[in-house]
């Protein structure tokens, strides 16, 4: 039990009538990487909203990091240790990439409320860092991301979310509107926070990427999980089946 | 030296290598801008623009000239580091220019003396109360009060009614207009204390004007404050999204703008000895010019103080110019519309310019 990271039991989410998740239950472990599937509006991103915050669940139980949790918002559920990379990047344009890395919760030299003197050297030196763990190529930090490509700029975020040491990285088709070398760069981080035993949670339509990346695939099929499979046991035909529904029933893992 | 390397390809960067600041444009231009009026000056008038050309006057500069370029800029100017920065956070402020003439009155009338040349003062508005001959902190605070009040209504109406900054704050320059006309009902209120004068008194709104500028360049480089300003002006949702409570720093923002054009009104009404209702008219636009004219960015996230004084000091220089070239005061309003219009567009293509190169 202790090395679950992130378990819910019913999760739950209607919107008015419509069943957008029923009865989820999910389990992560420390260090594991795992895939969620599923068709556009199978529940896959209500799932992740209903554990980050951004809504409020219709019932259900979500355990965090060992205990049971309530998050008032996705504040709350970012401080206590989930990074989530948002679809459309929640990021500042005109900032360059140490404040956009610390948006929100810059570190601060001397506390003087809104007027608070920033400590820069230490957040530059931290950018630096994050950088180098993610294994991000960045040409110039003192540069606004305004003018980077779309994989210099998912990495700035995928770094940010790496900088804070999180406990659960969540991403949301970190890489749907990327090119292939920098698909190529994203999935590089993304191993990079593998070997650092970092557990994430990723949805995405590519099937090489997911089998490429996670230990384990979740299929969700209208509001439920359908399939929670191991890597090896199981191929992208069998996925899909469970995908499309030609396949049905809960697929469990062999115990 | 200070090349370091991360990432798996070993990319490197400089650490030291900076990118070209956008005020440096700005300041070309305005060494152009004196340099074409030097030109002109010596080849058609036989004078210099910049430098001292009277015999009996031991200096290199013409330094009355420069005197008055920044003098005749430096109110309008304050009231342009506030706006500066509520543009920056991505709103606009159509009421500074109200707000000044609405506490120019109120100020000046907690700032009067009780008797000249021997006579009660006829000006007075509150003679009967006794509050003439107030210390110099008390106009001062009334106006500081002044301000804050409309900045705090802008800012809640932004932050709260969602209503767009453009509509709350021409609700309050119309309003704040009103009350600069009901306070004395259209009389002009003068005869300051001394201490009150002193605060215009020559170049004392240059000094101010310049302190201020620096004191707000160093809050938006260096404080929270500053960074949360881009931040929101460049992109509210992800602001929003990382934690920052843009609703209260929208307010702030709008109570700065509303002190800063306070002080404006305070030196400006010091400056001329009276309060009038009409002080202040089109101030606002000319303070939107000058952070326009600076490379500030209508559209929020980009801009800094220091182009908003040189953006000032361009204004002053056309001023300047063209009264030193004997031009009608029409021709100076009519180029700085061009000028303006000119600002905004080099921007764009120096902007479409920078996203082909990277």
């Amino acid at each position: 039990m202790s090395d679950i990271v992130l378990k819910t039991e019913n999760l739950t989410k209607y919107y008015g009538g419509v069943h957008a998740l029923e009865g989820a239950n999910f389990e992560l472990r420390k260090g594991e990487h795992v895939a969620i599937m599923g068709d556009n509006g199978a529940g896959k991103s209500t799932f992740v909203r209903q554990i980050t915050a951004v809504e409020q669940r219709t019932s259900g139980k979500v355990w965090f990091d060992g205990q049971e949790v309530n998050f008032a918002g996705p504040i709350a559920a970012r401080e206590a240790g989930i990074e989530t990379v948002f679809q459309n990047l929640a990021l500042a344009d005109d900032l360059d990439v140490p404040s956009n890395l610390f948006l929100g919760r810059e570190k601060v030299l001397f506390n003087l409320g809104p007027f608070s003197i920033l400590d820069r050297k230490f957040m530059r030196k931290a950018t630096e860092a994050a950088l180098v763990r993610t294994a991000v190529k960045i040409p110039n930090l003192n540069n606004t991301i305004r003018h980077m490509s779309g994989g210099q700029r998912q990495c700035v975020a995928i770094a940010r979310t790496a900088t804070f040491a999180s406990k659960l990285i969540i991403m949301d088709e970190p890489t749907a509107a990327l090119g292939v070398q920098e698909t190529a760069q994203v999935e590089n981080i993304i191993r990079t926070l593998k070997a650092n035993g970092e557990p994430l949670i990723l949805i995405s339509h590519n099937m090489r990427q997911v089998f490429d990346l996670c230990d384990r695939i979740v299929v969700f099929r209208r509001g439920r999980i359908v399939a929670n499979l191991r890597k090896q046991d199981t191929d992208g035909n069998d996925i899909v089946s469970y995908i499309t529904g030609s396949k049905t029933g809960e697929a469990e893992l062999a115990a | 030296m200070s090349q370091t390397t991360h990432g798996v390809g070993g990319l490197s960067y400089d650490a030291k290598k900076r990118t070209w600041p956008a005020e440096f444009n700005v300041f070309l231009a305005l060494i152009i801008l004196v340099g074409a009026f030097e030109l002109i000056g010596r080849v058609f008038l036989g004078d210099s623009f910049l430098f001292n050309t009277r015999a009996n006057v031991d200096t290199i500069f013409n330094e009355a000239r420069l005197q008055i370029i920044i003098l005749q800029v430096s109110i309008v100017g304050i009231i342009a580091i506030g706006v500066t920065q509520v543009i920056i956070s991505g709103g606009i402020d159509l009421s500074s220019g109200s707000i000044v003439g609405a506490t120019a009155m109120i100020a000046m009338s907690f700032a009067q003396v009780a008797t000249v040349n021997g006579n009660p003062n006829p000006k007075a508005m509150f003679i009967e109360q006794g509050w003439t001959d107030l210390p110099v902190i008390v106009p001062v605070l009334v106006a500081i009060g002044c301000g804050l009040l409309a900045g705090l209504i802008n800012g809640s109406l932004v932050a709260y009614t969602r209503i767009p900054p453009f509509i709350a704050t021409l609700g309050m320059m119309v309003t704040a207009r009103g009350v600069a006309k009901w306070w004395s009902k259209g009389q002009p209120i003068s005869f300051p204390t001394e201490s009150f004068a002193a605060i215009g008194k020559g170049l004392m709104p240059v000094i101010i004007f310049i302190s201020l500028a620096i004191l707000f360049q160093l809050i938006m480089t260096y404080t929270r404050y500053g960074k949360h300003c881009y931040a929101i002006g460049s992109n509210e949702d992800a602001a929003r999204m990382s934690g920052i409570n843009v609703q209260n720093h929208k307010i702030l923002v709008f109570v700065i703008a509303g002190i800063l054009a306070s002080l404006a009104a305070v030196v400006l009404s010091s400056k001329n000895l009276t309060a009038q209702a009409g002080m202040g008219v089109m101030y606002e636009l000319d303070a939107i010019a000058m952070a326009v004219i600076g490379g500030v960015s209508l559209s929020g996230g980009r801009g800094s103080i220091i182009g908003t004084v040189i953006g000032a000091l361009i204004f002053g220089v056309i001023i300047s110019g063209f009264t030193f070239l004997r031009l009608d005061a029409y021709y100076q309003e009519m180029v700085k519309g061009v000028i303006i219009i000119g600002a905004v567009v080099l921007d764009q293509w120096r902007q479409r310019l920078r996203a082909m190169r990277a």
